[in-house]
């Protein structure tokens, strides 16, 4: 490619040619993270403490103290996140290529499925449907699953009951035949984590964990606006924060839209 | 024969909500063998260890037999109202604003005579049961109450200043996701509290009890997690001002001590929650109720906090969430100092393990929730400011006096 395609790009973008949509939430001390069982490690919530706000403690100036888990709001997660990916070269958010942060994506909408059903379960036999239409999935893309779970109300987004979670996502098949049958740079998801909220039960448990991470490849989850992407052709940025050997990290994911 | 205080008005917007003011504050080191005895709800006076006679006031002799060993001990109470004095237009501007204020001598069955602040059905000539009181500057005070019940007596004006009585105030219950929580509420509500605010922190997660709490008259559900500073802040901004008692019942138990954990994030997440939300707390609701002081019926009277007795003594089966909990003791004495100018308590409840799911596999004796949330309430209504909950903090406490050093050997078991 030549510079000037770039400059074209920003050109696009700056006219609108290119859309930037934007998939983050807001990252917010009140946006829900994965539970687990509290006898194990919690991920730290997001808190926002003031430093100071045009007042005695800085009276120009306006900044806060952060903290959070890797793994709180719109999220990357990194192969060295699962026991799978754990002897991964490159396998942590500092280590990894540059260049995966950029890649196509597919989008398989399946909001209507996970509307009658919490529990719903992308396939094979789904993606492949969805293949007939849009035609095979290129290697190195990422595959996205719209299930318009990004804009319900928090209680029902991560839909708690006494049996755990009950949200849309992969079953193993899948998720096995998307990372070696199609080499997908890594799975998307709306809901909190890229696995569904009952995966703790499937065979192997939690299964896009396990394959993503053991095929070297990267998960995004608490994504938003997928509504608002083609099924082909969006391009996905995805650069999480260069954490030492970080397992993951909060992060803005923007996909660029072609208009036309 | 006292009239039943009436449910208060709303608030006139027009007028200025009047500064707390403090009655006087003096008191010579001695008498604070008083302030201890008050803040527990126990009646002391000194009694002369070589003659046996009781003295009042504070004394560094006995007026009897002139010997200097003089000790708090627990006094009968009761005593004969000799003769009484109304103060209509005292130079103090306490009780210049709450004029006019009945005073009397009491003469104590066990000897000495004390001028005591009275309850309205207090008549001369006859018996008085006496108690030691923290007034609104936190310093001990005489109260003689009449000897039997009378109707409504615990809505005497005078009386009403020595307590935090929940009846027609509005109370902030932290955190409504425990059973401790909504013990609370339930106790609070039935003695009188005209709005229970329940905290509840992530409502997106269900919770047991939620059902309970939903949909009941006078009980509103609010959503505040404590140790996130903007969810204090912006509860405050909505109720800050209607906050009459706040009860924190923030509750973050984890076992474990240091070596047997790895790291700091549970640690961290009991200081998080414990003293951070603490520290949240108070800089969120703290200023608008130590300025609402004196601010009629409902004014605003009393802070509340659950305190594990092993902030006193570390137990190291729970040793890093006892040394939040020791942060947390010491900050409340710091919030009773600052809350101090408007007249709000600050009370502690220490409680030895609650029969609660962290506390499982530790064998009885344990506090019932229920046993807690009734001590908030009696503890409100008796102005008190340390409460033992339960054998084991109070067998703490005890052990604590008697030597610290063999209460931290034994523990360590």
């Amino acid at each position: 490619m030549q510079g000037n395609n770039l400059l074209e790009l920003a050109g696009a973008i700056s006219s609108g040619a290119v859309r930037v949509v934007d998939l983050t939430f807001t990252l917010s001390p009140d946006f829900p993270v994965i539970v687990l069982p509290p006898e194990f490690g919690q991920a730290a919530p997001v808190r926002i403490q003031e430093i100071s706000r045009y007042d005695g403690r800085g009276p120009a100036w306006y900044w806060n103290n952060i903290t959070f888990g890797e793994h709180t709001g719109t999220h990357f997660d990194a192969p060295i996140h699962w026991f799978t990916g754990k002897n991964l070269p490159n396998n942590a958010v500092d280590t990894m290529p540059a260049k995966d942060m950029i890649a196509p994506a597919c989008v398989i909408d399946c909001s209507a499925q996970a509307a009658q059903d919490p529990d719903f379960l992308l396939t094979v036999p789904l993606v492949e449907a969805w293949e007939a239409k849009h035609g095979r999935i290129p290697e190195r893309n990422w595959v996205l699953l719209r299930t318009d779970w990004s804009k319900k109300g928090w209680r029902d987004y991560s839909n708690l009951g006494d049996d755990g979670a009950h949200t849309p996502g992969p079953n193993p098949d899948v998720m096995k035949w998307l990372v070696e049958e199609r080499g997908i740079i890594g799975f998307g998801t709306e809901t909190i984590g890229t696995d569904a909220g009952q995966a703790g039960h499937f065979e192997p448990p939690y299964p896009a964990h396990h394959f993503l991470h053991g095929g070297g490849r990267y998960g995004l989850q608490c994504l938003c606006n997928l509504d608002q992407l083609p099924a082909t052709g969006a391009v996905i940025v995805a650069s999480p924060l260069k954490i030492q050997n970080g397992s993951g990290s909060p992060l803005r994911v923007i996909a660029l839209v072609s208009s036309t | 024969m006292i009239e039943p205080i009436k449910p208060p008005r709303r608030k006139n917007p027009l007028l200025r909500t009047r500064l707390p003011a403090s009655p006087p504050r003096p008191r010579s080191r001695t008498s604070h063998g008083f302030t201890r005895a008050a803040a527990e709800g126990r009646f002391m006076l000194q009694r002369c260890e070589a003659c046996g006679a009781f003295a009042y006031p504070a004394r560094e002799a006995c007026p009897s037999c002139l010997s200097s060993g003089l000790t708090f001990v627990d006094a009968p109470r009761r005593g004969m109202l000799l003769s009484e004095a109304t103060a209509r237009v005292p130079s103090d501007v306490y009780f210049r604003e709450r004029a006019p204020w009945r005073i009397g001598l009491v003469r104590m069955d066990c000897g000495p005579t004390i001028v005591a602040h009275l309850h309205a059905d207090c008549v001369e000539g006859a018996p008085v049961r006496m108690s030691l009181q923290l007034d609104k500057s936190g310093q001990a005070v005489a109260f003689a109450h009449p000897e039997g019940e009378t109707p409504n007596m615990a809505d005497d004006k005078q009386w009403r200043e020595m307590t935090a009585d929940p009846k027609f105030r509005r109370v902030l219950v932290t955190n409504g996701r425990s059973v401790i929580g909504q013990e609370a509420v339930a106790a609070l509500k039935a003695a009188g509290a005209r709005t229970v605010f329940v905290g509840v922190a992530e409502p997106w997660r269900p919770f047991a009890g939620e059902k309970l709490l939903r949909g009941q008259d006078g009980i509103e559900i609010v959503t505040l997690d404590a140790a996130d500073e903007k969810s204090a802040a912006d509860l405050a901004a909505d109720i800050g001002g209607k906050v009459d008692i706040l009860v924190n019942t923030t509750e973050y138990v984890r076992p474990g001590g240091l070596l047997d954990r790895r790291g700091t994030s549970i640690a961290r997440d009991e200081i998080d929650q414990a003293y951070l939300g603490f520290i949240n707390l108070a800089q969120a609701f703290g200023l608008a109720m130590r300025m609402r002081g004196a601010d009629g019926i409902n004014n605003s009277a009393a802070w509340v906090n659950i305190l594990s007795v092993y902030a006193l003594s570390n137990w190291p089966a729970f040793g890093a969430y006892s040394a939040s909990q020791a942060a947390c003791l010491s900050l409340s004495h710091c919030l009773r100092a600052e809350l101090r100018p408007g007249g709000v308590r600050v009370m502690n409840l220490f409680t030895g393990p609650v029969d609660t799911e962290w506390f499982q596999t530790v064998p009885p004796p344990k506090v019932a929730p229920r046993a807690i949330a009734q001590a908030i309430v009696s503890g409100l209504k008796g102005g008190l400011e340390e409460m033992y909950v339960g054998d084991v903090a109070e067998e703490i406490r005890q052990r604590l006096a008697a030597n610290p050093k063999a209460l931290e050997r034994e523990l360590d078991r």
